[in-house]
């Protein structure tokens, strides 16, 4: 086995985990403030970079002004979710919220390729495809790029979590009615947790929309993102991290070195594998908290 | 006025005890049996095996996903790999030389055996990871049926040769008609007198609170086990049913997350727990995008205007996340339960405050 090869595959596998888990981190904050798990986390990413490649494409915006101006959409896109849809659903079985998120998945993947038509988009983010060689190293400049943003934002929203909204967001993680009790606007940190998790949703849609172009491909992003958040414990951002780097490795990994042995695409089913063996051996994740129910 | 409930004295424990205690229900059924069974006669072959078949199939996979969703209140998203997984077993025993009887009760048994042993590692635990477990096992499955020994790529199609039941040929239109509704009347009566069983009951107090009835003594696991072993059965029974009355070529892609989507959307828009609501929820889900990509072409024609290819290509997927959560906001338990009211402002009428 090549040493030169296995480095290559594992130092994109590390900065695709990276841009991953810039998706998960939308599910994690989510699952954080209102114990749901979004399964439109993957659509709202697909929608993020329709939305920034409209604004280029339709107004003829340049890039740096796109790109704000979806984030924008997007944060009030996830707070009029929650508050038009997700809120009516308090007091339903969670199950009921679950199928509603997956209700706007299939919705919002009908919708924008519908409308903006279903050929793939060039997203241009000023990023040149020539790949970048250190050494006998070659590395794809885009997911670089990616994989550093991505990680930038996920440490970005750590350092949020110790401002003073950030600290009223770890309360209602913590305990709703106790947050309730001390005047806590409980609803109101729920919705900036899905406007938050849009913008990182719509953050990683740009970026993977750079690398491989708009279309409704974006949304199974879906299923990594979920990976991530499963193995890294639902209700942990470092865990993201980690997570996120151990899936995008897996993958590359698989792609790179199983699939000559087995003659078929490995690649799709890693994030698969990776949820049903976290919940098998460790169903609380590297890092998540056990949920006890109390009768 | 129109019907009543006034007046009518069950006498016996098993008058109160049978399915409709009710006269008109038990005559409304009837007829649209009747209806049903004299199809062939008064409806045109291309309505009956475009509409009527694939009506049936359908709503006979979404009764079995309904028994583990609405039943016992735990979800699948991969109930489409399911039904894969009993197409693909009872096509190749069919291929083989067996008969089909049988190869669709062995479809049946591979279909409950994986989806067992994937529901067995998803117990553990339940709710939200539940979900993402049975995704999981929607991508694995789909990695398996597209590998070369199973269907020969992802790509390849796999014809299934002409086959009988019971020795009458199923090649004809009326033959496979009546094939389809005998196997979802037999599912659809099954699904109504589980209720009445210790098993129905079980399922019950599973869904409404999983750990209350654990300390009632009923064994969670193992009746949410259950439920997963019956649901996947019936899903592989119907998966060979389509591959053999309505596919008749089946491929990989047939069996993909759209699949186990579509049914979805028919559980929840039908009614979670109803036997009514998966006919009413597959007419809706497989007509509607129908009606509604003909009714945009006659606006577009009427209008002069063009709509555009991709827009009537993905009107299907709109449609279904549109009604999922529309029905889910406003009425969660679905078109059963429009039905029901209905039934019931109509059991009183006109003496409206009678109903409380």
């Amino acid at each position: 086995m090549d040493f030169f090869l296995i480095a290559e595959l594992v130092i994109n596998g590390v900065f695709v985990g990276l841009m991953y888990a810039l998706v998960s981190l939308g599910i994690v904050l989510i699952y954080k403030t209102s114990g749901l798990v979004n399964l439109a986390q993957g659509a709202l990413a697909m929608t993020g970079a329709y939305i920034t490649w409209m604004v280029g494409n339709y107004f003829g915006m340049p890039i740096w002004i796109s790109i704000p101006a979806a984030v924008v959409f997007m944060f009030f896109g996830g707070v009029f979710i929650e508050r038009s849809a997700l809120r009516r659903m308090i007091g339903q079985p969670v199950i009921m919220a679950i199928m509603l998120t997956l209700g706007i998945e299939i919705a919002l993947r009908g919708l924008l390729p519908g409308v903006f038509g279903a050929a793939v988009k060039k997203l241009d983010i000023g990023v040149s495809p020539a790949p970048l060689f250190v050494g006998d190293i070659l590395i794809n400049q885009s997911i670089m790029i990616g994989g550093v943003v991505s990680l930038a934002l996920i440490l970005s929203s750590l350092a949020f979590f110790n401002s003073r909204y950030g600290i009223v967001m770890r309360a209602v993680a913590d305990d709703q009615t106790a947050s309730w009790s001390v005047g806590i606007r409980v609803e109101k940190a729920i919705a900036v947790a899905w406007g938050l998790a849009a913008v990182s949703a719509t953050g990683a849609g740009i970026l993977w929309g750079a690398t491989q172009g708009v279309d409704w491909s974006l949304s199974l992003l879906l299923i990594k993102a979920l990976a991530i958040a499963i193995l890294g414990g639902l209700d942990s951002i470092p865990g993201v991290i980690l997570a996120g780097v151990i899936v995008g490795v897996a993958e590359s990994l698989a792609t790179g070195v199983v699939d000559p042995f087995v003659q078929a695409s490995t690649r799709d089913i890693v994030a698969s594998v990776i949820i049903l063996a976290t919940l098998l051996f460790k169903p609380h994740g590297l890092f998540g908290h056990e949920h006890i129910e109390r009768v | 006025m129109f019907y009543r409930r006034a007046g009518i004295r069950h006498t016996r424990y098993e008058d109160e005890r049978q399915l409709f205690p009710l006269t008109f229900d038990r005559v409304l059924i009837i007829a649209i049996l009747v209806l049903l069974l004299s199809a062939p006669f008064w409806v045109e072959r291309l309505y009956l095996v475009g509409y009527m078949v694939p009506w049936l199939i359908w709503s006979g996979a979404a009764l079995g996903l309904n028994l583990l969703m609405g039943g016992a209140g735990q979800i699948h998203l991969g109930y489409g790999a399911v039904i894969g997984i009993g197409a693909y077993t009872s096509v190749h025993l069919v291929r083989f030389g067996v008969p089909l009887e049988l190869a669709m009760i062995a479809g049946g048994l591979m279909s409950a055996l994986i989806g067992s042993i994937f529901g067995a590692a998803a117990l553990r635990v339940k709710g939200i990871y539940l979900a993402m477990a049975t995704l999981a096992m929607q991508y694995i499955v789909d990695f398996f049926t597209q590998t070369k020994i199973i269907s020969g790529g992802s790509l390849a199609t796999l014809q299934v040769p002409p086959v009988s039941f019971l020795g009458i040929s199923l090649k004809g239109d009326v033959a496979t008609y009546y094939f389809c509704f005998g196997v979802t009347f037999l599912i659809a009566l099954y699904m109504l007198n589980i209720r009445r069983t210790s098993f129905g009951r079980a399922l019950a107090a599973v869904r409404e609170k999983d750990y209350a009835a654990q300390i009632l003594g009923v064994s969670t696991y193992r009746y949410k086990l259950l439920a997963f072993w019956v649901s996947s059965f019936i899903g592989g029974v119907v998966g060979s049913v389509l591959a053999v009355a309505y596919l008749r070529a089946i491929s990989p892609d047939q069996f993909h997350l759209e699949l186990s989507v579509q049914l979805l959307a028919m559980v929840i828009v039908g009614g979670l727990g109803s036997v009514l609501g998966p006919f009413l929820g597959a007419a809706l889900i497989l007509f509607a995008p129908i009606v509604l990509n003909n009714a945009l072409g006659a606006a577009a024609s009427a209008f002069g205007t063009d709509i555009p290819i991709d827009l009537r290509a993905h009107m299907p997927l709109l449609a279904y996340g549109l009604m999922i959560v529309l029905f889910l906001l406003y009425e969660p338990l679905g078109l059963a339960k429009i039905y029901d009211n209905f039934r019931k402002y109509l059991l009183v009428w006109p003496f409206r405050h009678a109903q409380k």
